[in-house]
């Protein structure tokens, strides 16, 4: 697939707020970066690597080492799914299940129409509200396999 | 603007005058805006700013927002003081009441407390899960507002500092901290005065401070809740540590998972700067020292010292064996200092109030107190800070009001994926570091899930060994490769095809990552396992004997 070509001025201004001090703010700006495009396209790491002399493959190493680091795009919304111990307990994977369904897609998969993306967090700190899972910057506790299916209803061509 | 504080008197008289300004008979509505925000405690908090302005009942209310206030079963959550009325599942509907009949008139709304065996419990000092608990790291916590330094100062904040900076040498902070017996909170339990001195003996013209914020395990947030509800006292606890150790330079390595944690943070340092409290001639000394956020990027083995270094470093967050340790060779091969958030937390109250008093806390073995994310099939679900030496049955049924439904309790996961399940025969055990290591958990962190009869404890040891299998970051062998096989062997239990070898198996390839793992995430890794074979054999083999 050929990517097109994007606007790397964004690049250019994060790394430069760094100052002399690049090399250990590396995941930060990649973290900015992934901030601005809503993933890391191909062009922009080559233009890290190119402003702050350092190899692809270090990158590259690095964002594959992070999970919070994404090569492909994503959607709109980012469905997570808490699957910390307290939700496993309180019966996250039917709620999990339930989503996968509805949206068809499996854990780090975007729908077709770019409206979901779907992962899953290790934990979110919100046990006490177990299952709970997160739409963007909103939690979601208690879940059930109704009321899941009510909230992504609600994201769903909405104009969010 | 904030004055700067060029002396000890400055900070003793800007506690002062808030105290002044703000001693008035007013009602204090204490709402918790972190944990609770995740059912409606912002609309809550909104509707009373609203209400307070439309019905002009400035001078008669303070609506103060807090961190966690402990009983997140109930959220969202609310002190009213005086009388010291707790409510919680607040809605935006109810506020108007709530002024008229509570805050203005004293008069209690039965069906927003906190209730035990059909009897509505309205005081906080009357209800158990508070009055068994014992506050010292989250002494302010709930209580001041985590975004207003002068509430901090208020409770005594930054005078711990002071002290340490301007009455006492740094040789009387570390004999303070190692006689208090304070040991990490983070889980491994090393003793912080012991950790402090090896910093401050090596030699080196640069010397840094890490807080170690990257909670990681699964069903644990009390880091969350002490970052989120009253930062000042990790910083302070820091400023306390790069005095003692003598640094300048201190990092926060703080989940990204975790963005009202980093938000409170930021603001705490801007507000500490502003006062003097951080960056050059602090307090009108000679003494500098300033602090760096730096976010996690999602990986579970960066809780790790030397992974956590490397990642700040900008690298792939991948352990190296020690020695050298950190206190010698650490971040940039400086000596490098790194507490956990809780151990942080206890330093200013360990010096404000000297460490025989804390010593008087907790046992032998495990001083002071210790804080629980008490979650799972529990009640009272919530954050929980009591002696060590509690019982696990005080915690549960005491404190957490016990399993909801009629259902037994069947075991309690302490420690995440580099614990165990301790069963109920183990309920009345104390808790310090060596009884839960004895009956096969570990202290860990503070996660605590309950668990009842309707959970599988093999279904549990594949859960987490998916997740450590997850989280290896690949470097060594017997960890990549050890939590892959036993991965494999536990799926095949659950999934009704295991043989009878299986058991033993699991417990060699335990025995090989335990032992020949690079870092702690290898070698506690079987945990999990173990434990739950240990005590609970007849479901391994109730689902042998279900396969072929």
């Amino acid at each position: 697939m050929k990517e097109k070509t994007i606007d790397l001025r964004p690049v250019k201004r994060i790394v430069s707020g760094y100052g002399n001090d690049k090399d250990s703010n590396l995941i930060a700006i990649l973290q900015q970066t992934q901030d601005n495009y809503g993933y890391l396209p191909k062009q922009a790491l080559k233009e890290v690597s190119r402003l702050m002399d350092v190899p692809l493959t270090r990158i590259f190493g690095i964002v594959t080492f992070y999970s919070q680091f994404t090569l492909i795009p994503r959607g709109r919304h980012a469905i997570k799914i808490c699957t910390g111990t307290a939700c496993h307990v309180k019966g996250v994977n039917e709620v999990k299940q339930k989503v996968k369904d509805q949206l068809n897609v499996v854990e780090g998969e975007t729908t077709a129409d770019y409206q979901f993306t779907l992962e899953t967090v290790a934990c979110i700190g919100t046990c006490f509200l177990a299952p709970v899972m997160m739409v963007d910057d909103r939690y979601f506790g208690k879940l059930t396999t109704d009321t899941v299916t009510d909230i992504v209803d609600r994201y769903t061509g909405d104009n969010n | 603007m904030l004055k700067r504080l060029m002396s000890y008197g400055d900070l003793v008289s800007m506690r002062k005058s808030y105290d002044k300004k703000h001693k008035r008979d007013t009602v204090k509505v204490s709402i918790c805006m972190t944990g609770c925000r995740a059912l409606g405690a912002e609309e809550v908090y909104d509707e009373f700013r609203k209400q307070v302005k439309k019905q002009k009942l400035q001078n008669k209310i303070e609506v103060v927002e807090t961190g966690c206030q402990g009983l997140c079963a109930r959220a969202p959550v609310m002190t009213i003081d005086p009388p010291g009325i707790f409510y919680g599942r607040v809605t935006t509907g109810i506020v108007p009441d709530i002024i008229s009949s509570t805050v203005l008139k004293g008069e209690v709304i039965n069906k927003l407390c906190y209730a035990e065996a059909g009897k509505k419990i309205p005081y906080i000092k009357d209800i158990p899960f508070y009055s068994k608990q014992k506050k010292i790291v989250l002494r302010n916590c709930g209580i001041i507002d985590p975004k207003n330094i002068e509430q901090y100062i208020a409770r005594k904040g930054y005078e711990a500092f002071a002290m340490a900076l301007l009455d006492v040498d740094p040789n009387y902070v570390i004999n303070e901290i190692k006689n208090s017996g304070l040991r990490g909170r983070g889980g491994a339990g090393f003793p912080t005065g012991l950790k402090w001195e090896f910093c401050r003996k090596a030699k080196s013209d640069t010397k840094y401070i890490i807080c170690n914020a990257d909670e990681g395990d699964p069903g644990a947030f009390m880091d969350r809740a002490v970052l989120e509800g009253d930062p000042h006292a990790v910083i302070e606890g820091m400023l306390i540590a790069a005095r003692a150790i003598g640094s300048e330079k201190g990092f926060i390595y703080v989940r990204a998972e975790y963005p009202i944690a980093v938000d409170h943070l930021k603001n705490a340092i801007a507000q500490a700067r502003e006062l003097n409290l951080l960056g050059n001639n602090i307090l009108g000394t000679r003494f500098n020292f300033d602090l760096e956020i730096k976010m996690g990027a999602g990986a579970f083995v960066c809780g790790e010292e030397t992974a956590l270094i490397a990642s700040i470093e900008g690298k792939r967050g991948m352990p190296r064996p020690r020695p050298p340790f950190p206190a010698n060779s650490g971040l940039w091969n400086k000596p490098t200092n790194i507490n956990n958030v809780e151990t942080l937390a206890n330093i200013p109250v360990i010096l404000s109030n000297g460490s025989e008093w804390y010593k008087q806390l907790g046992t032998k073995n495990g001083t002071g107190t210790k804080i629980f994310a008490l979650a799972g099939k529990v009640k009272n679900t919530g954050l929980v800070e009591v002696p060590m030496g509690t019982t696990l049955r005080e915690i549960i049924f005491d404190i957490g009001g016990g399993i909801p439904g009629r259902r037994e309790f069947k075991a309690a996961q302490m420690g995440g994926p580099s614990g165990g399940c301790v069963p109920a025969e183990h309920l009345d055990l104390p808790i310090d570091y060596e009884t839960v290591k004895e009956v096969g958990a570990i202290m860990g962190s503070g996660g605590l899930i309950v668990m009842d009869s309707d959970t599988s404890m093999v279904d549990i040891s594949r859960y987490f060994m998916d997740f450590v299998q997850d989280e290896s970051c690949g470097k060594c062998v017997p960890c990549r490769v050890g939590t892959k096989k036993m991965l494999d062997i536990l799926t095949r239990i659950t999934e009704g095809n295991g043989c009878r070898s299986d058991i033993e198996d699991l417990k060699e390839m335990a025995y090989v990552t335990k032992t020949a793992s690079l870092c702690g995430l290898g070698q506690t890794a079987p945990n999990p396992v173990l434990s739950t074979i240990r005590y609970f054999m007849n479901e391994y083999e109730d689902l042998l004997k279900t396969g072929s």
